[in-house]
């Protein structure tokens, strides 16, 4: 007999992470990702070219009808470069939220039928898009020569940027896929409030159209840091240190929120769903 | 030693209609919370809305290393949701089960498959998630697809594959895996019979291979030859802890001895297992036997048996036909009687309420019970379909004449014994000179 020991009784309240746990299911976690970024572009005709297609169109219309129509400008690369640094993380942080945040119900079989850490299945779901979004910059850096606009040293920033875009969208996507078992709500609303989101993050516009009391309301927003955090490390855009970094807190903060509040209901998905 | 599991009192509620607790939309949790101030018993008031139902009730047993243990019950007893309280996909109400062995679970076959990806995906994919290591399933990738029969498609996305192959090849990868509890619910339910004997021999293996395993089967043939002890559930409680061989007698004798299906006349409008392809055309089945014995006790082995069935047909027609099938406590059908194969049917189109009687002048099946499906045919397709429309007991009786009731097999047929007398016997072919010359 092995020296596995362990004791199942009825859970209630808030429940710590268990993370030996999560060790032990590591390479699940793996597979998840690995499952999501193959079958997302199957029987599709393009294949992966999708994931640099859909923010190159994007940036071709919001280019055309932000800068070009609405007179908006960058504050300083070119208003593609600057767009497309902008979509970059939002598609991500945007795709993530919506594919994570109905997990859980599109995994229903695996919920009700076989046990795992089911953390797993929403943060499977952004891990998958992560390749997406390393893609992205691979172009935007295409562009940039295409451009002539010059990589700076702040590259070295973009980790912390990248994880900063995870760790907000896996928070979110973590209490939304927890509530949307009760509450199928979750699913329409989501595609709703992302599209909002899009006005509250410096996508088309830069942060610095707005005063500097105004900036500290849009740090309220953990995408604002981030996008402006992804502009600075790629195109070498000014950065405003101090919403910055307040922006960064909230996101690692949700992060934390949504690991609390997956735990908590966690017990009962599988009545549930 | 210590049991490599137990399980202590365990009992898990159920909230009928909703779903334990949660599943509220945001009105009805928002009506809730906004009138709990003003209601004087909150708790009161939901349990007044919202029926409650204990799925399992102080469920207690203990499993050594290397046991096999079949749990056994009916549809409904709370076989599934204790695996799934074991397996950790659900938490009990109360109670508490301790684990001493790492244990893999298969609730259904081909948990986690998806159709887009091949066989050979699919195999890590669904090893992944029954808990095996990458470097597991590639060292027993090759068996898995041997047990499977499936090499030819292993580069196939699965969704093209026939539903044979799927479960084959599902059923492949759990039986290689290796926990040291293994625990199964009814997965070979499925696939074709050569296969399922395939399964019930890996299954036979992996118990000998000294691992503790969780059986829970419907197939009470399989659950004798597999474990050494049964734990009977009933209506979420322990009805029957002791070997497996007493476990399927204690259920067996539970089913006869339930209420409302033998008897002189059987209601169909109650049946529960149906299907009907327009109208519930079948109405009422009634039994008779000449003895006049009440058929509620049982009838004796070859009794005569007078079924009729009421049924109603919408339409004017000569085609139609009244089908009776006698399954055993097995599920394997002995006999079937259907009007289809009556050679002096001469009556032409009729329409309206109907009885059709079924005259068997001598029901020579073996003791034991046996479950009855009633179909009706009209022009030559399915019209309407019970299963288990009704239970028939034949009860030990002495069928020959010698004081004994008959056992083994699965009817009796007239028949006699007699030894030839010794003057007709024919030298020439019986002399031992001749046989010994042979050897």
């Amino acid at each position: 007999m092995s020296t596995f020991d362990l004791k199942i009784r009825p859970k209630s309240g808030w429940q710590p992470l268990d993370l030996p746990e999560a060790f032990l299911y590591r390479e699940l976690l793996g597979f998840l990702i690995w499952r999501d970024i193959k079958i997302r572009y199957r029987q599709t005709a393009l294949g992966g070219l999708w994931a640099v297609l859909q923010p190159l169109i994007a940036m071709t219309i919001f280019t055309f009808v932000f800068h070009r129509l609405a007179g908006v400008h960058s504050d300083g690369p070119p208003y593609a470069l600057f767009a497309f640094a902008g979509l970059t993380p939002w598609t991500f942080f945007a795709t993530a939220v919506n594919q994570s945040s109905n997990s859980l119900i599109s995994n229903q079989q695996l919920v009700s039928k076989v046990y795992f850490p089911r953390i797993f299945i929403p943060l499977g779901a952004v891990g998958a898009l992560l390749l997406d979004m390393l893609l992205s910059i691979l172009l935007l850096l295409g562009l940039m020569i295409f451009y002539g606009w010059a990589l700076t040293w702040a590259v070295l920033w973009l980790p912390l940027f990248m994880l900063a875009a995870i760790m907000s969208a896996s928070g979110i996507g973590l209490m939304l896929s927890a509530l949307n078992v009760n509450f199928r709500d979750v699913k329409y609303a989501v595609p709703f409030l992302i599209q909002m989101g899009l006005f509250v993050t410096p996508v088309i516009y830069p942060a610095s159209y707005l005063s500097s009391k105004w900036r500290y309301v849009l740090a309220l927003n953990p995408m604002a840091g981030v996008v402006e955090g992804f502009r600075h490390a790629l195109l070498g855009s000014p950065i405003h240190w101090n919403s910055t970094a307040i922006s960064l807190g909230i996101g690692a903060l949700l992060f934390v929120a949504g690991l609390l509040v997956f735990r908590r209901l966690e017990a009962r998905f599988a009545d549930v769903i | 030693m210590e049991p490599i599991l137990e399980v202590n009192n365990i009992s898990k509620e159920y909230i009928l209609g909703r779903r334990v607790r949660g599943s509220e939309t945001f009105r009805e949790l928002f009506q809730r919370k906004l009138a709990a101030p003003f209601r004087r018993n909150p708790v009161a008031e939901l349990d007044i809305r919202r029926e409650h139902f204990w799925a399992l009730r102080d469920v207690s047993f203990s499993v050594q290393e290397g046991e096999v243990l079949g749990i056994i019950g009916r549809n409904g007893a709370g076989k599934s949701t204790l695996l799934k309280i074991i397996s950790r996909i659900t938490d009990p109400t109360t109670g508490s089960i301790r684990l001493r062995g790492r244990l893999a679970s298969l609730l259904e076959v081909g948990t986690g498959f998806h159709p887009e990806l091949t066989g050979r995906e699919n195999i890590f994919m669904n090893g992944a998630i029954l808990g095996m290591k990458r470097a597991e399933i590639s060292r027993e990738f090759d068996a898995i697809v041997d047990f499977a029969e499936i090499e030819k498609f292993l580069d196939t996305p699965v969704k093209h594959y026939s539903s044979g192959m799927y479960v084959r090849l599902a059923f492949a990868v759990a039986a290689h895996l290796h926990p040291e509890i293994l625990v199964v619910d009814e997965v070979l339910a499925v696939g074709d019979v050569t296969f399922q004997k395939k399964c019930l021999g890996k299954m036979g293996d992996v118990s000998k291979s000294g691992r503790t395993v969780l059986f829970v089967s419907h197939n009470m043939a399989a659950v004798e030859n597999l474990c050494q002890r049964g734990v009977v559930l009933e209506r979420g409680k322990v009805v029957f802890d002791g070997t497996a061989k007493d476990g399927v007698k204690h259920y067996l004798s539970g089913i006869s001895s339930a209420p409302g299906a033998t008897g002189h006349s059987v209601d169909l409008s109650r049946a529960k297992d149906r299907r009907s392809q327009q109208a519930q055309l079948l109405k009422r089945i009634q039994f008779s036997t000449d003895g006049g014995r009440d058929l509620t006790e049982g009838l004796s082995i070859g009794s005569a048996l007078k079924v009729r069935v009421h049924f109603e047909l919408h339409r004017p027609t000569a085609s139609f036909n009244v089908g009776l099938g006698f399954d055993n406590i097995f599920g394997q059908r002995i006999f079937t009687a259907s009007s289809f194969f009556e050679p002096k049917r001469s009556h032409g189109e009729v329409v309206g309420p109907q009885v059709f009687v079924c005259d068997i002048p001598s029901l020579t099946l073996m003791p034991g019970d046996y479950s009855l499906r009633l179909w009706l045919d009209v022009n030559n397709s399915e019209a309407d379909l019970i299963n288990d429309a009704a239970r028939i007991t034949v009860l030990e009786s002495d069928y020959y004449g010698s004081g004994k009731s008959p056992w083994n097999g699965a009817f009796v047929l007239p028949h006699n014994w007699y030894l030839e007398p010794a003057a007709k016997t024919d030298a020439s072919e019986e002399r031992p000179g001749v046989l010994t010359a042979k050897l």
